[in-house]
């Protein structure tokens, strides 16, 4: 550890946040600016019969009017990932327009845009489009989707499967295995759907320079580079160094911000159409509309057993939504993000899963924080809670039972599971002896039952989960279907004075990479945080990027910067060896400077930049500059894991789940800064909590979402939520620079089933084994009278 | 229509159509884009500033109501560059991730401190009540807060 890392720094880019002098998207004006507003279709499902846009068009300031039957309508985005049939068929992957002209297939989908010199003249125009529609029957639900006579999706294929997929062992050999278990625990129910909702909507500037014949677009985006990518090369068709991205301040995203969206491109078609820049922001009612959400799994599943509680098999079928089109990310949420991880932290000898993802009339399913890993832990965590209760045994001790031993990586191998992974490093035992001893768990069970004399529900519920982040090698993903590499980019420039300049392809929209990047690098060279700028975010910057997610940004991206940096004072040896007349391996560097081992004679990171880039007395046939650029390809992914812990009340009247308490015990490998990373654990920990007890996104027969707005939808504020307990052990990683693991998506991961089982627990005596998700008053209520 | 008003002390007069909201009127008349805006149904805070010595939700609040008031906004609560003891201590403690809806978060600290100096845990949390965070879990903006009130009591 030197002086930074390790620390919990202060962040450096909380000055222009607390002053309200970020740059969001929105806050950007730009001269002659025109503004947007789309026309949406209020049906899930119908037939476009005719747009009409004769007389919006001679509403005061409309610039122009786009349909479906302009030249956009022959665009559509791209999916990114391809995951086929079992069969072998193709994966069936729908043209999905930026404008639709004849088939509407989710609530909110776009068949218009008006361009106006205000927003509130391109509103009104807007209102002024008459559409006729047919309205046609929708279907919602996934399982429902893949019945018999569902209303098809899209028409060209028979049924509305876009893919089905399996993983793990022989179906047969697990059924047999199940067939003669000790015990068999079975689940049915549905990982709902939920909204991201980051709190900034998204914001798209498109700016198009006739004379330059370039575009700059300026996106609330995670990822930049990959937006540029499929904009030029898979929807407009237009030259990628013409176009530059720009994405600076972005009020977080959860993945809801990872993809490329049909307004962006459509954005940037407008721009040249009409030679000017032209803004769209999407409200609050749009975000639930057009946003992509999250989860929508419905999952039947059995766990063997053995008499001693081992589990001998687990065998699990899910329906996955994937919406009405293909999202860039959408089929490798439920597959190679979810099955991946049916391991858990146990060693389950046989394994399988078998997943029918459906196309449905809603808006697209892709990542939200966590991806598919969520949907594995909520699963594993719970169904092992149940066999407990059903099977006699404390929850704590059937987790024990079943734990992978402890290995490190390095002396120990990985662990490989059943389901295509190898684990990197682990010790699942130590966070939750940890977690216990946070608890106090022995004194709890004396206070729950004391509690219940007095008719006061309390119940704790544990979770004891492991994600795989640091997404990813390339070729593995390659193998699996990604049609990109996820490798990051990291370029370190030293400038002639010594000061640092990082160019970065990890994306920060709340993660704080100024500070942690600037803190490791630092370290690593000896010098002072205020001699290290990191730069993201603008594709003419940096070379080349994947973007964040999937908490990946210190184990990818930080990895890729390293590398350069060891580029660096590689290249700065020789320079030094030279200006000190001494072999290169007889220099050792530390704290800012080479020194010829043994004596006192050194040279400062600073003058040897500015030797490199004064190259007079210099030695022969080296390059001037300290400049690398270098690109990190993951060998494997990494492995987080934790115990957490909810202690809950419920109120026997209104049957209202008040949490008490919530304890996070998290290895997330190396910590570079704890307070981000407890920051990390905290809000993910909410937005779990919110989806075991608040949050679903509802649809009506007919298609509609019935709550979208802030409103109706219930995200957590803050009286719903206790103080989080956290503390960690640290597992390093093996396989990357700085040891690190991840931990954007640990908190989101873990706490889901830990409320759900707690609130399970509490409920237990009354005979309560399962409750459906949120767990609302009225559903507590109605398991309480049964 | 003609308002006149005081924004973090400085004197405006425009002339604005009825149905402007005040944060838009902040946000592209004012240039004063520190006031978020995140929803549209005044359920997420992120506008909040404070009128007349009052949080107010100023997406709920047409422009024309706020004529002759004195308003201020996240830009005009730092003395100069000294920042008000709220903005350290939200710096201090990590009450902030991405940091949009921290303005309309310290415009409501403000509120809540002002009308009472030593808010206990649970006052603090109900005073927050209108305002969403998605990142930061609440947990640092509660403590964030508690601070701000010692260092402001002190
Ligand atoms: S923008 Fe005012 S409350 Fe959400
Ligand atoms: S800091 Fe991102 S919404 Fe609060």
């Amino acid at each position: 550890m030197g002086k930074f890392v390790g620390k919990a720094v202060k962040r450096r880019e909380d000055a222009r946040f607390l002053k309200g002098a970020g740059t969001y998207t929105d806050d950007i004006k730009l001269p002659k600016m025109a503004h947007t507003a789309f026309v949406r279709s209020p049906y899930a499902h119908a037939n476009v019969l005719s747009i009409d846009i004769e007389e919006a068009k001679n509403e005061p300031g409309v610039i122009a009017i786009y349909t479906g039957n302009d030249a956009c309508g022959e665009f559509g985005v791209p999916c990114g990932w391809q995951v086929d049939f079992k069969n072998g068929e193709t994966m069936r992957e729908p043209a999905h327009p930026l404008l639709t002209k004849d088939k509407i297939r989710h609530v909110g989908e776009a068949v218009a845009i008006v361009v106006a010199e205000t927003l509130e003249q391109a509103r009104d125009a807007a209102e002024m489009v008459m559409v006729d529609y047919e309205e046609l029957l929708a279907v919602t639900d996934p399982k429902q989707a893949m019945e018999a006579g569902a209303p098809l999706v899209h028409d060209q294929w028979e049924d509305n499967a876009a893919f089905d997929w399996c993983i793990g062992n022989d179906r047969a050999e697990v059924e047999a295995a199940l067939e003669s278990a000790h015990h068999v625990t079975e689940m049915e129910y549905r990982n709902h759907r939920v909204a991201p909702n980051a709190i900034e909507p998204r914001s798209y500037i498109a700016d198009y320079d006739v004379n330059a014949d370039k575009w700059t677009l300026y996106t609330s985006t995670q990822n930049p580079h990959l937006i540029r990518l499929l904009l030029c090369a898979f929807v407009l068709g237009i030259p990628e160094h013409k176009v530059r991205v720009v994405s600076k301040d972005v009020g977080g995203g959860f993945g809801s911000k990872i993809y490329h969206y049909t307004e962006e491109a459509l954005l940037t078609w407008i721009s040249r159409e009409i030679g000017r820049p032209v803004k769209w922001t999407s409200d609050r009612s749009e975000a639930f509309m057009t946003d992509a959400h999250g989860r929508d799994h419905v999952v039947k599943s059995k766990m063997g057993f053995d008499k001693d509680g081992k589990i001998v098999a687990h065998l699990t079928d899910e329906y996955c939504a994937m919406g009405a089109y293909l999202s860039t990310f959408a089929p490798a949420v439920p597959t190679y993000l979810h099955g991946t991880l049916f391991q858990g932290v146990y060693t389950t000898p046989l394994i399988h899963l078998n997943v029918i993802a459906p196309f449905t009339h809603t808006v697209v399913v892709d990542a939200y924080r966590g991806a598919g890993r969520p949907e594995a832990t909520y699963l594993l965590e719970r169904i092992i809670s149940k066999a407990a209760k059903e099977m006699g045994m404390d929850p704590a001790e059937i987790r024990f039972k079943n734990f992978i031993p402890p290995f490190d990586g390095v002396e120990e191998a990985g662990y490989q599971t059943q389901v295509a992974l190898q684990y990197d490093s682990g010790d699942y035992h130590g966070v939750l002896e940890r977690g216990l001893e946070m608890l106090g768990y022995e004194d709890f069970r004396k206070e729950q039952a004391k509690a219940r004399e007095y008719g006061k529900l309390l119940g704790v519920g544990f979770s004891s989960y492991i994600e795989g982040c640091g997404i990813a090698p390339s070729a593995v993903v390659g193998a699996l279907g990604a049609r990109a590499g996820l490798y990051e980019v990291g370029h370190v420039r030293v400038q002639p004075t010594g000061k640092v300049s990082v160019f970065t392809g990890a994306h920060s929209h709340g993660q704080g990479h100024e500070t942690v990047f600037a803190q490791f690098v630092a370290d690593k060279l000896g010098i002072e945080m205020d001699d290290v700028e990191i730069e993201h975010g603008d594709t003419d910057q940096v070379a080349f990027g994947m973007g964040t997610y999937g908490s990946r940004s210190l184990a990818v991206g930080g990895s890729a910067i390293i590398k350069s940096i060891d580029k660096i004072l590689e290249k700065g040896a020789k320079i030094a060896a030279h200006k000190l007349e001494a072999a290169e391996e007889d220099l050792e560097y530390a704290e800012g400077k080479w020194t010829v081992k043994g004596t006192d004679k050194s040279i400062s990171f600073g003058d040897v930049s500015l030797t490199a880039y004064v190259p007079h007395d210099y030695p022969e046939g080296l390059e001037p500059g300290l400049d690398f650029s270098s690109f990190y390809d993951p060998s494997n992914f990494t492995y987080p894991f934790g115990t957490h812990i909810a202690v809950v009340e419920v109120d026997s009247d209104t049957g209202k789940v008040d949490v008490k308490r919530f304890i996070a015990c998290d290895d997330v490998g190396n910590v570079m800064n704890p307070m981000i990373v407890d920051g990390q654990i905290h809000g993910g920990v909410v937005q779990g909590i919110g989806q075991a007890l608040l949050e679903e996104v509802v649809f009506d027969e007919a298609g509609q979402m019935i709550n979208a707005s802030y409103m109706d939808y219930a995200m957590p504020r803050a009286d719903d939520i206790p103080m989080i307990e956290t503390d960690r052990t640290v597992t390093p990683c093996p396989h990357n620079p700085l040891g690190v693991k991840g931990a954007g998506e640990a908190g989101c991961i873990g706490s889901t089933p830990a409320v759900v089982n707690a609130v399970v627990d509490a409920l237990a005596h009354l005979g309560v084994t399962d409750i459906q998700m949120p767990v609302t008053p009225q559903r507590v209520w109605k398991a309480m009278q049964n | 229509m003609q308002i006149t008003l005081t924004v973090n002390g400085k004197q405006y007069s425009n002339d604005i159509e009825p149905r402007m909201s005040l944060t838009q009127y902040l946000r592209e008349v004012l240039d004063l884009t520190g006031t978020h805006v995140g929803c549209d149904t005044s359920g997420c805070g992120a506008c909040t500033v404070s009128l007349n010595g009052a949080a107010v939700k100023s997406c709920t609040l047409l422009a024309v109501q706020a004529d002759g008031g004195e308003l201020t906004t996240i830009e005009g609560m730092a003395n100069g560059n000294e920042m008000h003891p709220i903005q350290k201590a939200f710096k201090e403690h990590h009450g902030l991730q991405c940091g949009f809806c921290t303005p309309g978060m310290v415009m409501t600290a403000a509120n809540i401190l002002k009308d009472n100096p030593n808010p206990s845990e649970e006052e603090i949390r109900h005073g927050l009540e209108g305002n969403f965070c998605r990142c930061t879990g609440y947990h640092n903006i509660v403590k964030s807060i508690q601070h701000a009130a010692e260092e402001i009591n002190n």
